[in-house]
């Protein structure tokens, strides 16, 4: 199998300066800078509990840094204000650990709310098409009208995928997409993720434990460790790394 | 602990506050507002027509001998009318909403914030204050009053029943003689105070969902303390209730 190639750098969409983020005494992220490239697909990678969900929430604004810059697409997010905020989170997809999926709406529901953004002025008809579209991506057409409580763990985290990408977002920040998934059908997805890559020219942020989905869709991995960005490189590079402790992640 | 409550206070102050912010920034959420509308009114009938009965016909019942001892059964009709429209039917409605309407908002928005569908909501572009909260504390002020009227023509029939267990009233007599006695100033503030009954219901609900801390059993304990505390200013409500008109001249 053929790893994703390396991107050649130029543009870059997220930038992240000197980032601190602490609660109470625990600092979760401490002096983390980070750079991610336009048509870039980065796999974050981790132990549990080591900030991942953390960063990607400060990425997406739903948490303020303690210090430091996050520049999304060119605006540094801590300072916008919340119409700035709505106009920014258009143009990125964030995939929830938990799947956060409204349980007391149906599946196409849960599709539409992206949608909803009253200055997103779209038919009925192509908010269907769009909807549809999405659930054939994800090989789930049959659960629209289904609630989320029907669904199994899996078919949710598809749903919610689905949700992601509905709007075909510039940036993707997914949390861990394939867990709680089958090995067939976590390969589906992790092929879902890299079309669209290809396709839409897509950056995104990928926060995997599972390793054959890691080498599908990483052109470059960053290791989280105490806080900071301890290291990089492509899956080859860091796979025959000699340190330990980036060594341990690929055994 | 003293110290505790009053931070609590000030919290649930802000949180107010919020709420007539929001309520006047544009784009309403009708649909949710009706959806919510319908839910309370369906959820919390049965129990306060039944309640409101039972309670119309138990004090008839049990006032009759008192009055009897001076003689007085024939003003049976007047005091239980006064004590039903200006105590009785209004409280009771509140507190049966705080336990049905309040605990259901705490428990259904605390279990969104801990499986986070609260933060989708908000990356949806969805001001989850406006759709969540606005629409629900509308609601119930809106709703608690109707129920509290309903509770009031119940509790009279009930009253009339009672009446008439021992003793004849006729249909005519009965209501002829309640709105002989009844007059603005018992009605009026009545009403009034149900409005606040309901926001305070509506408010402290959606509060400790908002608030609610991880876990199952957080949710649990939001949907308690919305119990406790609404049932709670109900009464203190009331309490002012009774100050003011007593300062206006209406008892
Ligand atoms: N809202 C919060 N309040 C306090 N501490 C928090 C909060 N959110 C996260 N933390 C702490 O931050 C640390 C990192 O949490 P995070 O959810 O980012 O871990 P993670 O790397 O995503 O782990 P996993 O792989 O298990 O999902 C944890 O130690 C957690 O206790
Ligand atoms: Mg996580």
């Amino acid at each position: 199998m053929t790893t994703n190639k390396p991107i050649i750098k130029k543009e870059s969409v997220i930038s992240i300066n000197d980032l601190n983020k602490a609660f109470g005494d625990h600092k979760v992220i401490n002096e983390f800078n980070f750079n991610l490239f336009r048509g870039e697909n980065v796999v974050v990678l981790g132990k549990s509990g080591s900030g991942k969900s953390v960063l990607i929430k400060l990425i997406i604004g739903l948490m303020k840094p303690d210090k430091g810059t996050i520049h999304v697409l060119g605006n540094n997010v801590p300072e916008l204000n919340s119409s700035e905020l709505d106009e920014m989170r258009v143009k990125i997809g964030f995939l929830f650990q938990s799947n956060a999926l409204y349980d007391s709406m149906t599946v196409r529901e849960n599709l539409e709310f992206p949608l909803r953004r009253h200055w997103i002025k779209t038919s009925k008809q192509d908010v269907n098409a769009l909807v549809i579209e999405a659930l054939t991506n994800v090989g789930l057409p049959e659960t629209i009208d289904m609630m989320p409580s029907e669904l199994s763990g899996g078919m949710r985290k598809r749903i919610a995928l689905a949700r992601t990408l509905i709007l075909k977002p510039e940036i993707i920040l997914y949390d861990e997409p394939t867990t709680g998934l089958d090995p067939i059908t976590g390969k589906e997805i992790s092929q879902l993720m890299l079309d669209i890559q290809k396709k839409y020219n897509t950056s995104s942020i990928i926060i995997s434990h599972d390793i054959n989905c890691v080498k599908i869709v990483a052109n470059r991995i960053v290791m989280l460790i105490d806080g900071t960005c301890y290291a990089t490189g492509t899956f080859q590079e860091l796979e025959n790394s000699k340190d330990p402790k980036v060594k341990q992640f690929f055994e | 602990m003293l110290k505790n409550i009053f931070i609590e206070v000030g919290l649930i102050a802000r949180f107010t506050g919020r709420f007539f912010v929001e309520v006047f920034k544009p784009q309403f959420e009708f649909k949710e507002f009706l959806r919510q509308c319908f839910y309370i009114g369906n959820k919390s009938l049965p129990l306060v027509v039944i309640t409101a009965f039972i309670m119309g016909l138990v004090l008839t019942m049990q006032s009759r001998p008192t009055l009897l001892e001076f003689g007085a059964q024939a003003w049976l009709p007047k005091m239980i009318s006064v004590s039903l429209i200006r105590e009785i039917a209004p409280v009771i409605t509140a507190l049966i909403c705080a336990g049905k309407i309040g605990s259901g908002i705490g428990a259904e928005l605390g279990s969104m914030k801990v499986t986070e569908q609260i933060d989708a909501m908000d990356v949806s572009g969805t001001n989850p204050y406006k759709f969540l909260v606005v629409t629900r504390v509308m609601a119930t002020t809106l709703m608690i009053p109707l129920l509290a009227i309903l509770a009031d023509a119940v509790s009279l029939y009930g009253g009339y029943l009672g009446c008439n267990i021992k003793g004849v009233v006729s249909w005519d007599l009965f209501w002829n003689q309640i709105f002989d006695t009844l007059v603005f100033g018992d009605i009026l503030p009545s009403i009034i105070k149900t409005f606040f009954f309901g926001f305070v219901i509506g408010i402290i609900g959606c509060y400790q969902g908002f608030n609610s801390s991880k876990g199952t059993e957080g949710v649990g304990q939001s949907a308690n303390s919305a119990v406790v505390i609404s049932s709670l200013l109900v009464f203190i409500i009331d309490l002012l209730a009774v100050q003011i008109t007593d300062v206006l001249n209406l008892n």
